[in-house]
């Protein structure tokens, strides 16, 4: 399972991107990607600030 | 572009721009690139900056001066208020700038000292041999390059993956950042000389919120919380609430967010190869969030040893130790300052930052700066600030001009 970005909501600052341990977000242009590497911690979810990420329950 | 440079620095805001155009004036062959497509935009940021540092690295323009304000209010949670400014001599300490064009300029100015820029191209990994970084693997319109060179430079902002690669662990914790959210509003009602901060745990917890003017009763209005408090109520919530309750007609026509490193100077910021700068080298300021002259300044400083180092043929850590030993003695003494006094305001309460505010009312401090600011707070509330003395230490100079500035 990876965190789902609601892409609808993301201004595409990458400040989740900062905060993720293993490093398994990227912000490319406009979108952030996820990669296998996510272990669903969570920690991008609680620091965006406008709640675009979600940890699947 | 070409398949090596002398330089490659990644990400063309303030720290990179500037590091690339002291670099290509001193005659190195250097590459700038940067993964968005507009170079400046979206703007993650209040754009305030003190005027006179910025003038020791850019001439000002008027196309990037959105404002110029004479000082800063700050208000306390019950509304007490502490004034810096210069009345006296109408001197005006910042600018509020505009982002998109400032940071254009800059890179513009990295291109006509000879440094090759290319927007749209993003990196994706370092190239490694020996222990050495030797270039970057990047990608541009769908097509992957290897890119080599002798140094690299990582000014890829608070989402840096330059340093990860290179083994420097620059992976903030949720304290260690503060998240913002900020509306550019218009015809509202607001204060055109002076930037506005406010305090209190209710209104933005272990942060501010800052209301600085860009001319023509226009505003950036904005909130920065600590990672750790956001969650239930976010960034963007608890600017919604002020707007409402502060601007209930105000009209917004721009709205941004952005992650900023407060946490202080990181264990290093070069490796064999490597450099880091601006926020990816966590250069920003613990408690204001500030990081657009520092950024500037340590640039230079990379620009500068990077080209020693070439003339050298020494790209070894050892050699670009220059540059980390240069930034800590000035701005880390700055940023590890700002941390105590962080750690120190974080656990105040409300009640006692109403003191804080109290003790200063109504006294003009002047044109001061942050540590003059501190010391008039400390002088008038010791027992509450003791905590901070330590930083005071030394600075004579600082104690008396400030004093001489509270007493008149």
């Amino acid at each position: 399972m990876t965190v789902k970005v609601n892409r609808f909501k993301c201004g595409y600052c990458g400040a989740c991107v900062s905060v993720c341990p293993p490093g398994a977000l990227e912000l490319i242009e406009t979108w952030i990607e996820v990669d296998e590497t996510c272990t669903d911690c969570g920690i991008c979810a609680k620091i965006c600030p406008v709640g675009a990420l979600e940890v699947p329950k | 572009m070409k398949d090596r440079y002398d330089v490659v620095v990644v990400g063309a805001g303030p720290a990179g721009s500037m590091t690339a155009k002291t670099a290509a004036n001193a005659g190195l062959d250097v590459l700038l690139i940067e993964k968005r497509q507009q170079i400046g935009d979206p703007v993650r940021c209040a754009e305030g900056v003190n005027k006179t540092y910025l003038k020791e690295y850019i001439k000002p323009d008027p196309a990037w001066i959105s404002a110029e304000v004479k000082g800063s209010k700050i208000y306390a949670p019950d509304g007490a208020m502490v004034e810096m400014s210069e009345e006296i001599s109408g001197a005006e300490v910042g600018y509020v700038l505009e982002r998109k064009v400032f940071d254009r300029a800059l890179a513009r100015d990295a291109a006509l000292a000879g440094a090759e820029v290319m927007v749209k191209t993003r990196a994706t990994g370092l190239l490694m041999e020996d222990g050495f970084v030797k270039g970057i693997k990047a990608e541009h319109m769908d097509e992957k390059y290897n890119i080599r060179a002798d140094i690299v430079v990582g000014a890829d902002g608070v989402e840096s993956k330059v340093g990860r690669w290179a083994g420097i662990d620059t992976t903030l914790k949720p304290k260690d950042i503060s998240t913002c959210a900020q509306y550019l509003m218009t015809d509202i009602d607001i204060d055109a000389d002076f930037c506005e901060f406010y305090v209190g745990h209710k209104i933005a917890p272990l942060g501010y919120i800052w209301v600085f003017p860009k001319g023509n009763n226009m505003a950036n209005v904005g909130i920065g919380i600590t990672g750790h408090m956001s969650g239930e109520l976010r960034a963007k919530d608890l600017l919604d609430d002020f707007v409402q309750k502060r601007y209930p007609g105000g009209k917004v026509i721009e709205f941004i967010v952005g992650g900023v490193p407060v946490c202080g100077t990181i264990e290093r910021t070069v490796a064999n190869g490597l450099m880091l700068v601006g926020d990816a080298a966590r250069q920003s300021d613990p408690v204001t969030g500030g990081g657009i002259f520092n950024s500037m300044w340590a640039g230079d400083i990379a620009g500068k040893v990077a080209a020693n180092a070439i003339k050298h043929s020494d790209v070894s850590a050892e050699f670009l130790q220059e540059y980390e030993t240069k930034w800590r003695a000035g701005l880390g003494r700055d940023l590890d300052m700002s941390l105590v006094v962080k750690k120190r305001f974080t656990r105040l309460t409300d009640d006692e930052l109403n003191t804080l505010g109290h003790s200063l009312e109504g006294i003009d401090l002047g044109d001061t700066t942050l540590i003059g600011l501190l010391w008039a707070l400390f002088k008038a509330n010791k027992k509450l600030l003791w905590d901070l003395r330590g930083i005071f230490k030394g600075i004579k100079e600082i104690e008396m001009e400030a004093s001489v500035e509270v007493n008149s």
